[in-house]
């Protein structure tokens, strides 16, 4: 049992937790991730570490609201347990390139923060673009000016920041002539294609965080395969993190919908168990 | 006087169509009249080659004496000598190529049904609550094992025995390897495989879960953390895919997910937070042991199943029984038959594969005929789901982080007549060392690993760790 040391609300549906878990603290590096089961029925689910203390023992994860494991998650508080807490898995990110574009969408800027911090303590010029649908939903911003040269808020509504979206701050700096070595994409697929397909046209080398479905992590079963230049690979081994230009985004996008159906019904389920529980 | 019946008793068995709506075990096992009576069978003869053909060399006409006497605790008491689990291997060893084979009965009628007299006598002692074996005296030293599987757990066993203090060390949530996530519940109910883990507890075995090694420590780290010797019991768990067009399609999954899935996480039943998809129609793709379970999983969610294999039932490489049950269950065999590709609906689902009619010619080097496709005959079957069950390979994770571990062109590790790697006091047997196996062979490797000839001795060598001797 692993227990959660911390927990702080980021936005009304992310949340960052702090767990109890030694082994998965020890050798954790930006880019990799962990797997855990809420309860002893529970599915095993990944999340990408957002941070890693070994002399605490402890890692953290940040996490959005999106279906039944994470509502489940959320009703979780410090103090309490979570049955299961495996890692860290695949590969970490590599760190190579002076000049970097670092682009977090959404939830996706926890995962683009260590990146970032890793990139920044190795003496690198970081660029940050963060993009959120709107002001409520802005999470980690003190803490990405603090590792990054530049820091770009884009808001798709314009409540706060500029309003647009990530690629065309890309876009913009691209033009102004800006030297960028290397874009790292993480966040929504729909994201991290049209942030490729920019970037081809420019021909800068470019790095996205995959995210599709897994069960075990540990290159086991295949589910979480994924075309990358026409050859399969499996993310929780091969990556997660891929040559973008490579990548078949539509098969994966598709790949990510496959238990859609039974996801909303079991999503709907735990929040009127919960509801009631929380009624009573 | 024995009794001279030809045949076996036989083992009932649940109707097939009631169990194809439920994921209970199908075989019910002898009673304890069944069983005195099957092992009255038995010649006890001299030369025992029954004993020879068990891959852990059970004691096996001693042990059914025992049963023919009704004493079925002194009967449990001879196989745990040289055995660990039982109850597993008495229902998933392919007897018919192992200890059956060689037995003298055989010869004129049927062998005497040794893995079902095994499985009853473990399940008796488990149903009758049987005494735990108290945790031995330690002798002072540390022994990882890495991996929880059939190999992990028979070694781990073993070394306890001996004293040795043991920690298993097991990436997924739970210890039991392809016992857990492969073999169905209706071939191995999952309760009987954690009571066995249980009983190794009992003896004083640790289980670290949800600790990769290469990824959450590596074998370094257990050495630093003074593990004087380390078992590396990985399997072979990487599936493998044919690289044909269309494997990335939904409803495409590898033998190994859609079993973890219905295993291990329980997606069959309703309430289970772990999804999985219930076809109307599956094919899946290969012959062997794994292809059985994966169709007979589907046949339980409710699907049409196709099991397609390149070449014809004779060659079929699945245990006789396992192809008899699957038939019994409904499945349908499409023999000499390859697919080619996987064609879309328009939503990126399976909508049908594409497979080409085979004909068998001349043997190869493995002496089975090979399968030629023939030119032009490609045709469609229409299928919401395909389960790819054409094998395994090892996971590269252990090697690829450990330096010096030589490895085989399959990724197989490679070890010396006492199953020690290139590494000193690095040991390893089980599909890690053979590629995909089978249950019982991974035990007899770990058995191996941890004794020979039932003598074990801790020597200094010069790096100063500890080497498993085999001589005495």
């Amino acid at each position: 049992m692993y227990k959660i040391l911390r927990k702080k609300v980021l936005n009304p549906t992310v949340i960052s937790i702090t767990v109890e878990a030694p082994n998965a603290a020890r050798l954790a590096k930006a880019g990799q991730f962990i797997i855990l089961r809420v309860d002893e029925e529970g599915e095993r689910v990944p999340f990408t570490i957002a941070d890693a203390n070994p002399q605490e023992g402890t890692v953290t994860i940040i996490y959005q609201v999106v279906g039944a494991s994470t509502r489940k998650l959320m009703a979780l508080n410090e103090g309490d347990y979570l049955a299961d807490f495996a890692g860290p898995l695949g590969k970490p990110s590599e760190i190579e390139g002076e000049n970097v574009v670092i682009i977090g969408g959404g939830v996706g800027c926890a995962i683009a923060l260590p990146t970032a911090k890793a990139f920044h303590q190795a003496g690198k010029h970081v660029d940050t673009i963060v993009g959120f649908r709107n002001k409520d939903l802005v999470i980690l911003e003190d803490e990405f000016k603090a590792v990054s040269d530049h820091y770009y808020l884009m808001s798709d509504d314009g409540s706060v920041g500029e309003k647009g979206l990530v690629t065309q701050k890309l876009e913009e700096l691209i033009q102004s002539g800006q030297k960028i070595d290397k874009v790292i994409a993480i966040g929504p697929l729909i994201m991290m294609k049209f942030v490729c397909q920019l970037t081809k046209q420019y021909d800068i080398p470019t790095v996205v965080s995959m995210n599709p479905i897994m069960i075990d992590g540990t290159g086991m079963c295949g589910g979480c395969r994924l075309m990358v230049d026409g050859k399969m690979k499996f993310a929780c081994v091969d990556g997660p993190d891929f040559d973008g230009h490579l990548v078949d985004f539509d098969a994966a996008m598709s790949r990510n919908r496959q238990y859609f159906e039974k996801e909303r019904h079991d999503y709907e389920a735990t929040c009127n168990l919960l509801n009631k529980k929380e009624e009573n | 006087m024995p009794n001279m019946r030809m045949d076996k008793n036989p083992m009932p068995a649940q109707d097939p169509n009631v169990r194809i709506t439920n994921v209970e075990e199908v075989t019910l096992g002898y009673t304890p009249e069944t069983a005195i009576d099957e092992a009255k069978r038995c010649l006890n003869c001299k030369h025992k080659p029954c004993v020879e053909g068990c891959p852990v060399n059970i004691h096996i006409p001693d042990f059914i004496a025992k049963v023919a006497e009704g004493d079925f605790a002194g009967a449990y008491e001879i196989i745990s000598l040289t055995s660990s689990l039982p109850a597993i291997c008495g229902r998933v060893c392919p007897q018919e190529t192992q200890c059956e084979s060689k037995c003298v009965r055989g010869i004129k009628g049927e062998p005497v049904a040794i893995g079902r007299l095994e499985r009853f006598v473990a399940d008796y002692m488990r149903e009758q609550g049987e005494a735990p074996l108290a945790a031995p005296q330690r002798n002072g030293h540390k022994v990882a094992i890495v991996g929880g599987g059939p190999a992990g757990l028979t070694a781990a066993g073993d070394l306890a025995k001996l004293g040795y203090q043991v920690t298993v060390f097991e990436a997924l949530h739970v210890a039991g390897g392809v016992l857990m996530y492969g073999i169905p519940e209706f071939r191995l109910p999952k309760s009987i495989v954690q009571h066995e883990i249980s009983k190794l507890s009992n003896l004083g075995v640790e289980f670290v879960t949800n600790y990769i090694v290469g990824r959450s420590g590596t074998i370094e780290d257990l050495e630093s953390d003074g593990y004087e010797a380390i078992f590396v019991g990985s399997g072979a768990g990487l599936p493998n895919f044919m690289n044909m067009p269309g494997e990335e399609l939904k409803g495409v999954y590898s033998a190994n997910e859609f079993l973890t899935r219905f295993n291990l996480m329980k997606a069959y039943k309703d309430d289970s937070d772990t999804p999985i998809q219930h076809p109307r129609k599956t094919v899946v793709v290969g012959g062997g042991n794994v292809a059985m379970d994966a169709a007979r999983c589907a046949r339980r969610l409710g699907s049409e199943v196709h099991v397609v294999y390149r070449r014809s039932l004779e060659e079929l490489p699945a245990r006789k029984e396992e192809v008899e049950h699957a038939m019994e269950e409904g499945i349908i065999f499409d023999l000499l038959n390859n697919p080619v590709e996987v064609h879309p609906d328009e939503n990126g689902n399976v909508a049908s594969v594409e497979c080409i009619k085979m004909e068998l010619g001349e043997p190869d080097e493995s002496g089975r005929r090979r399968p030629i496709a023939k030119e032009g005959s490609n045709f469609l079957v229409e299928a919401d789901c395909m389960i790819m069950a054409i094998g395994t390979s090892p996971n590269p994770l252990i090697r690829s982080t450990t330096e010096g571990l030589e490895t085989n062109r399959k990724g197989c590790l490679i070890v010396d007549e006492n199953e020690m790697t290139s590494r000193q006091g690095i040991f390893a047997g089980g599909d890690a060392v053979t590629g995909a196996a089978t249950v019982i062979s991974a035990m007899g490797a770990g058995k191996k690993s941890s004794s020979s000839n039932g003598s074990i001795r801790p020597e200094k060598s010069s790096r100063k760790r500890l080497t498993f001797s085999t001589s005495n």
